[in-house]
């Protein structure tokens, strides 16, 4: 192992490239419309696609006649993906799809597809538990400790109601892709321009289904407008998108869903409901924990939030937890899958436990912080303390309710959140060229958090280039693989896998270079475009000379991997997070503005700031949405979702969101870590802090995200909705 | 969306020898953010749309010592900005600028808001007007939290108008034509609660154009007060307008129009019995505020409504008279 180079991050104060805020390197052709996403494709012989689904949530397909739609002038592929005796579980279940020469001919022929349905018993709520009867599954009691006893002792006990609802990804482009299948069996080649937050595993998931190689799939992938967790498999709109370009004689099919379509089954995030008390002493430390919850993630029951959040150590704990099933879509990973719901329970509870004690919470918060798991702990502290400092918590808290005279309230709240981050496996392939061009190549996607910027600036630090110098290819299942973009796992997987593939690289030209420069390959570096020997820049190359050394019959290529079970000190996982939400409630309309938000995040070696704080105000936002207005209306008459729009489907726009300040924990214990994905943590914590904000300032507990007016008046007037 | 027939008039005759009596068979497409999203849902599945865009008469805003006449094809972002409809039509101006979001302001014309179909999401996913499922009402026992609280049915989806209540207070008119002829309606009187699955919410027939809108000279003070939860795209959950005729400081008329509230701009009578003789405070405001939904008869889940409107008629009240002796 003699030659393995040293491949740790060169030190917080030597960097040139890494940790400087650099803008996105796609910005521009993102603003301006002229990078390409995959439901932009467009060819002469490109053929649309449309799907019929069935309007019943629960039914039996009792039979399907495509003949009159088969038989429509400009339709060229039928395909019937719910034939006679398919039991259907949710409303919005694909049953045909056609592909045509328009869009508005393949829609025209989707109403042509006669189906007809035995229609079953349907439970699309599940807000109500005692309706759920049969659906409802109970997980088993989890008992820690002795809570009766503890809850006897305790000289503080407090009660309450919490409930985060499904909510839908709404992925600004929907799931889908543009497939095209030309030839047969072995002999098959399909193009697939796809959607989607994994490049490298498209091809092995969709051929076994299709029965063609998984070599002879080829995957591409500029851009993709949003994920969010719910796009991480072909789907099987991936496969029927390939099936119906098969049969129109290999043309290719545009097959995204309808934006209806997309909300009703392409993205739930599971729903929370359930009931908590917590005991503890006078000063607020809490001693037992007890909880009853429930919810939904769609037919298969599912979604078991993890309580209580991050204060896991609390000595006496009772839990019980139900899946009920319904006729919904099934549930998806959304960024941090579970940790919002636990997180809004939690500090929802910790909050009432706070008032009910007569106690400001950031002092619960901070004596209960002897829970959080040891490694975390010192930040959490540090955290409460800046984000306090940062809202201006001394001086605008009150206690709960005494906001003071007119119908416009101001509150205060406090959220917390946790998550891994610790990258995934991942190869990068850089490659040297006689002439000194450079290619980096990863088969990595870019979900519009900067990955394409992360990997050039971790490129152009380590080989001492500028970053322009540098040719990225990402977004293709031709080059070295990566995994999927999930649980923040991108940055350490690809940021580790580009820094060693680059110093392997260099590693050989170095080897050419020291000939030269009459050293040892050992004795030099990579700065400012040129080699040079260590300690004497004097005697240096430029980067084309050192280049020029490479045989014009060769080049130099080497790859870098990233394995999470060896992080070398490049990455690492586990982070905190505490974020304080400043809002306004006008108890008249029961209307809810969010002034301030600040974010304190902990993280490890930051790439690039602009980036980071990027993410954290993408997330926040996204939070802010939920935490004010994303409700599906789920109608238990017909078992439809009534707003499969964004309409209805309220979410924030740019004026809804108020100030948000970000704060990212850079400092050198944080920085010795390495790399840490931030994608899901700042995510987490915006219900939860937005919530107890509204407490403060109403003076009672608004149980049920998002805070409406529905909901908020009838907290106001002791309704439960 | 089902294929249909183009076809580009230039004069308002032209234009209304296009369209149909029977209901279906033609459209007239104004600025199209409404009717194109419901020829994509095949709510509305036209074998001809009759473009007006290009139709001069229809344009224009124009202010005299009667009132004002304001074309069809205005938008919204015009008239919001016109200074003679802010300075004496505030209510109007108000309701105008409170819609949703710079593209559909532009976009968005004065008669296609007049004349937009209810948003009710089960009228938009395809169960009728009265919202029924073979036979059985389903707005009732259904998700029905933006619907309507006042009027008890059958119909239960809210005027989608913003303009509407606005117009009802100040009294204006607007002018139907069609190949026959032209007449004059009331806007009070534009806007009808069905009671079955063949009527409209509003009685434009199927081969009338409404040409202009005629504002009688103004009250003087108006106002429109808006419950929107958000402020991007969005339809408020209540509204008021009021229009105030004054003897010094004391209240000899007033108009109080409630909005997004029932199937028709919902008129509060008894709002304006109790104004009568008052002077605008916040005390009689919130009288009238209360008398204004006194007989309000919410539904399961939007009993939340009832108070939004209150709160809205207070508003508008203060607001119509705020920096005014
Ligand atoms: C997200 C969202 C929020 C919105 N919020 C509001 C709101 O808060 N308040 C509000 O009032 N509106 C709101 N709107 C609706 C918007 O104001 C209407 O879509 C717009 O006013 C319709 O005008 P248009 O010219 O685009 O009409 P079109 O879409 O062209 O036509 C709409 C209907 O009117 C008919 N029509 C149009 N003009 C005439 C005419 N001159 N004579 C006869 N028939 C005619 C058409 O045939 C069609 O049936 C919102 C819309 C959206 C999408």
């Amino acid at each position: 192992m003699a030659n393995t180079p040293d491949y740790s991050w060169p030190p917080m104060d030597q960097r040139k490239v890494i940790g400087q805020p650099y803008k996105r390197v796609d910005g521009p052709a993102k603003a301006s419309g002229r990078a390409k996403y995959s439901s932009d494709y467009l060819s002469r012989d490109l053929l649309f696609g449309a799907y019929q689904t069935c309007p019943h949530a629960h039914a039996r397909v009792l039979s399907v006649d495509t003949s009159e739609a088969e038989s429509t002038k400009g339709v060229m592929a039928v395909h019937v993906a719910a034939p006679a005796g398919t039991e259907i579980q949710w409303a919005g279940a694909e049953i045909a799809a056609v592909a045509a020469t328009s869009t508005e001919i393949a829609w025209d022929a989707v109403r042509k597809i006669k189906v007809q349905y035995e229609v079953l018993p349907h439970l699309v709520n599940e807000t109500d538990l005692s309706k759920a009867g049969a659906r409802a599954k109970a997980a088993g009691e989890r008992l820690t400790g002795d809570p009766d006893k503890a809850f006897q002792e305790a000289e503080v006990t407090s009660e309450g109601h919490y409930g985060i609802p499904v909510i839908n990804h709404v992925c600004l482009e929907t799931h889908g892709s543009v497939t095209q299948w030309k030839g047969q069996g072995d002999d098959s080649q399909l193009q697939c321009w796809v959607s989607t937050q994994d490049v490298t595993h498209y091809a092995g998931s969709l051929a076994p289904n299709l029965k063609v190689p998984a070599a002879n799939i080829h995957v591409r992938q500029d851009h993709v407008g949003g994920g969010f967790g719910s796009k991480f498999s072909p789907d099987a709109w991936g496969e029927v998108a390939a099936r119906l370009s098969q049969k129109a004689g290999g043309r290719p099919v545009k097959l995204f869903l309808d934006r209806a379509t997309d909300q009703k089954i392409a993205g739930n995030r599971p729903s929370a409901y359930g009931w908590i008390k917590i005991g503890g002493k006078r000063d607020g430390t809490i001693t037992a924990w007890e909880s009853r919850t429930w919810g939904t993630g769609g037919f298969t029951g599912g979604g078991s939030p993890p309580l209580p959040y991050i204060i896991t150590g609390i000595p006496n704990q009772r839990m019980n937890h139900t899946a009920v099933s319904t006729n919904i879509g099934p549930s998806r990973a959304w960024r941090a899958p579970n940790n919002q719901q636990a997180s809004y329970m939690t500090c929802g509870a910790v909050e009432d436990f706070a008032a009910k004690a007569g106690l400001d919470p950031l002092e619960v918060f901070k004596i209960n912080a002897r829970y959080t798991p040891e490694a975390r702990r010192d930040t959490y502290l540090f955290h409460f303390d800046k984000a306090a400092e940062l809202a201006g918590w001394k001086k605008l808290w009150h206690p709960r309710g005494e906001s003071g005279p007119g119908p416009m309230k101001r509150g205060l709240g406090i959220g917390f959140n946790a998550w891994a981050g610790l990258g995934h496996q991942s190869q990068c392939r850089v490659t040297l060229h006689a002439d000194g061009s450079v290619n980096v190549d990863i088969g990595t996607q870019d979900l519009g958090t900067g990955t394409r910027t992360i990997i050039l600036q971790v490129a152009a630090e380590t080989l001492g280039l500028p970053i322009g110098a540098i040719k990225l290819a990402i977004g293709s299942n031709d080059l070295p693989p990566d995994s999927a973009s999930g649980g923040s796992t991108t940055v350490g997987g690809v940021s580790s896998s580009t820094r060693k593939a680059s110093m392997n690289a260099l590693a050989k030209l170095y080897e050419l270079a020291a000939q030269t420069l009459g050293t040892t390959a050992d004795q030099l570096e990579a700065a400012e475009g040129r080699i040079r020997v260590k300690g004497t820049p004097a005697k240096s190359i430029t980067w084309q000379a050192a280049c020029r050394r490479i045989p014009a019959s060769g080049v130099i290529s080497e790859i870098g991997e990233t394995n999470p079970r060896n992080p070398m000190g490049l990455m690492a996982g586990g982070v905190a997070g505490v974020q304080m939400a400043d809002v306004s409630v006008d108890i008249e309309t029961g209307v809810v503005k969010v002034n301030r938000y600040v974010a304190v995040q902990d993280c490890g070696l930051i790439i690039n700031p602009r980036l980071a704080e990027s993410v954290c105000y993408g997330a926040i936002s996204q939070g802010i949405s939920t935490a004010l207005y994303e409700q599906r209306f789920m109608d238990g008459q017909t078992g439809r979702m009534l707003n499969p729009n964004m309409e209805f489907y309220k979410l924030a726009g740019i004026g809804d969101i108020g100030d948000i300040v970000v704060h990212l924990d850079i400092r050198p214990e944080n920085d010795k870590r390495g790399v840490v994905g931030l994608g899901e943590p700042p995510a987490v914590a915006i219900c939860a802090a937005i919530g107890n904000a509204v407490a403060n300032a109403i003076g009672v507990r608004v149980p049920n995200i998002p805070m409406t007016p529905e909901h908020v008046l009838a907290a106001l007037e002791g309704r439960t909705v | 969306m089902q294929a249909f027939e183009y076809a580009n008039p230039s004069t308002l005759q032209e234009a209304v020898a296009l369209l149909a009596p029977q209901r279906g068979q033609t459209d007239v497409l104004a600025g199209g953010t409404d009717l194109i999203s419901l020829m994509k849902d095949y709510i509305h599945t036209p074998k001809r749309l009759v473009n007006i865009k290009n139709i001069q008469e229809l344009e224009g805003i124009r202010a005299s010592a009667g009132g004002l006449r304001i074309g069809a094809l205005v938008t919204m972002d015009e008239l919001a900005r016109n200074a003679e409809v802010r300075a004496s039509y505030k209510a109007l101006a108000d309701a105008a600028a409170g819609i949703p979001s710079p593209q559909i302001r532009h976009m968005g014309t004065v008669g296609g808001d007049l004349c937009q179909r209810p948003r009710c999401w089960y009228f938009r996913g395809g169960f009728g007007l009265l919202a029924t499922d073979n036979g059985k009402p389903l707005v009732p026992d259904g998700e029905n939290h933006y619907h309507a609280i006042f009027g008890g049915g059958p119909a239960y989806f809210v005027s989608a108008s913003s303009l509407g209540p606005a117009l009802v207070a100040m009294g204006a008119r607007v002018k139907l034509v069609s190949a026959k002829g032209s007449r004059e309606v009331a806007v009070k009187s534009f806007f009808v609660a069905p009671k079955d699955e063949n009527t409209r919410e509003i009685v434009l027939r199927p081969d009338e154009i409404l040409s202009e809108i005629l504002v009688p000279a103004p009250a003087v003070h108006s106002a429109t007060y808006e419950v929107r939860q958000k402020e991007a795209l969005d339809w408020p959950l209540a509204a008021a307008s009021v229009a105030l005729t004054m003897k010094g400081s004391v209240v000899a008329g007033a108009k109080v129009v409630m909005g997004h509230v029932a199937p028709i701009p919902w008129e509060a009578a008894a709002a304006e019995k109790a104004l009568a003789g008052k002077t605008i405070t916040a005390a009689s405001a919130e009288a009238a505020g209360k008398a204004a939904v006194e007989d309000a008869q919410p539904l399961s889940r939007n009993a939340y409504k009832v108070q939004l409107a209150s709160v809205a008629v207070k508003r508008a009240l203060l607001e119509a008279v705020k920096g005014k002796a």
